[in-house]
């Protein structure tokens, strides 16, 4: 594994502070040279430390009003539960995140709608369509209090 | 709100997934003119829809091997109780994610940890120390995968 000093450290944490930052600006604020931060920058994204750069969408621009937390308990005595939702979850083009726990939860969709009718429609219609659901409780979002990617590093 | 074309649809999933490439590399790709490319990439930030660019870092080559997500459920309620526990919680830097729900929980967070018995210490200096919180449920995190979203093409 690439070993990651605190100069790495320092250029990481003002990339994810403004990633559209040029190296230049980058490197200013850590400390560093341009050239040396270039370098370093190439390393980390060589060795996948850094993974790539995507641009955020903000769907309430987009009329998606509604986005729902959905924490489902799968039937276990099924052997393929976890693949199955999975994989039929992925056809749900409104479900924009999948995750699997371990826990009282096993696997969180998060549901984005338009509206009230539009999520009952999905609800009722997609959600409780798919394979192997013994429960489900849903968390519907209010507001983002803190929403960012970044990492304590 | 903005209306989507199929086009600019193509332009969103490209830049979610990746938002380095010039204007010209995009247009290229889409089999698109780069001023036309141009301008659909402007008219979609001016909209709010594009929220700019961020970095994705692998957490687990940077030391944080364990992501938990938690369920909170606060004990006392009143205007300065949300407000107490927004400010309280926002500040910890473990904590990725701060949702204000309606359901079984008042607030989902997601936290990141270096290891399990590092997530202990957050729980246990940093969290259960919140004012105002109550009934805790945690869940660790396994797999996850992001999905486009309603973006059908």
């Amino acid at each position: 594994m690439l070993k990651i000093d605190d100069a790495d450290r320092r250029l990481l944490r003002h990339l994810q502070e403004n990633a559209s930052a040029s190296v230049a600006a980058i490197a200013a604020r850590a400390g560093l040279s341009t050239g040396v931060a270039a370098r370093r920058l190439d390393r980390l994204t060589r060795a996948g430390v850094i993974q790539g750069y995507g641009a955020g969408i903000n769907w309430r621009a987009l009329g998606y009003t509604i986005e729902v937390s959905l924490r489902v308990t799968l039937d276990k005595t099924q052997g393929n539960a976890f693949d199955a939702l999975i994989a039929a979850a992925r056809e749900i083009p409104e479900i924009d995140e999948i995750q699997t726990f371990l826990g009282r939860v096993d696997v969180r969709l998060n549901v984005l709608a338009r509206d009230l009718a539009h999520y009952q429609d999905i609800y009722r219609n997609r959600i409780l369509a798919l394979p192997h659901i013994a429960d489900i409780e849903a968390l519907m979002l209010v507001a983002n209090v803190k929403n960012t990617e970044s990492l304590p590093i | 709100m903005i209306a989507l074309d199929t086009t600019d649809r193509l332009i969103l999933r490209e830049m979610t997934n990746d938002a380095r490439p010039s204007s010209g590399a995009l247009a290229q790709k889409l089999g698109l003119s780069q001023p036309a490319t141009w301008r659909r990439i402007t008219r979609l930030t001016e909209a709010g829809v594009l929220t700019g660019k961020r970095v994705r870092l692998d957490a687990g080559a940077l030391g944080l091997g364990v992501t938990v997500f938690l369920g909170i459920k606060l004990a006392t309620k009143g205007r300065v109780s949300l407000e107490d526990f927004e400010r309280a919680v926002t500040a910890i830097p473990e904590v990725q994610v701060v949702q204000h729900v309606l359901g079984l929980y008042d607030y989902r967070l997601r936290v990141v940890a270096r290891d399990l018995a590092d997530f202990e210490r957050v729980l246990r200096r940093r969290i259960m120390t919140l004012p105002g919180i109550g009934d805790v449920e945690a869940n660790v995190l396994l797999s996850e995968e992001r999905r486009p979203g309603p973006l059908g093409v």
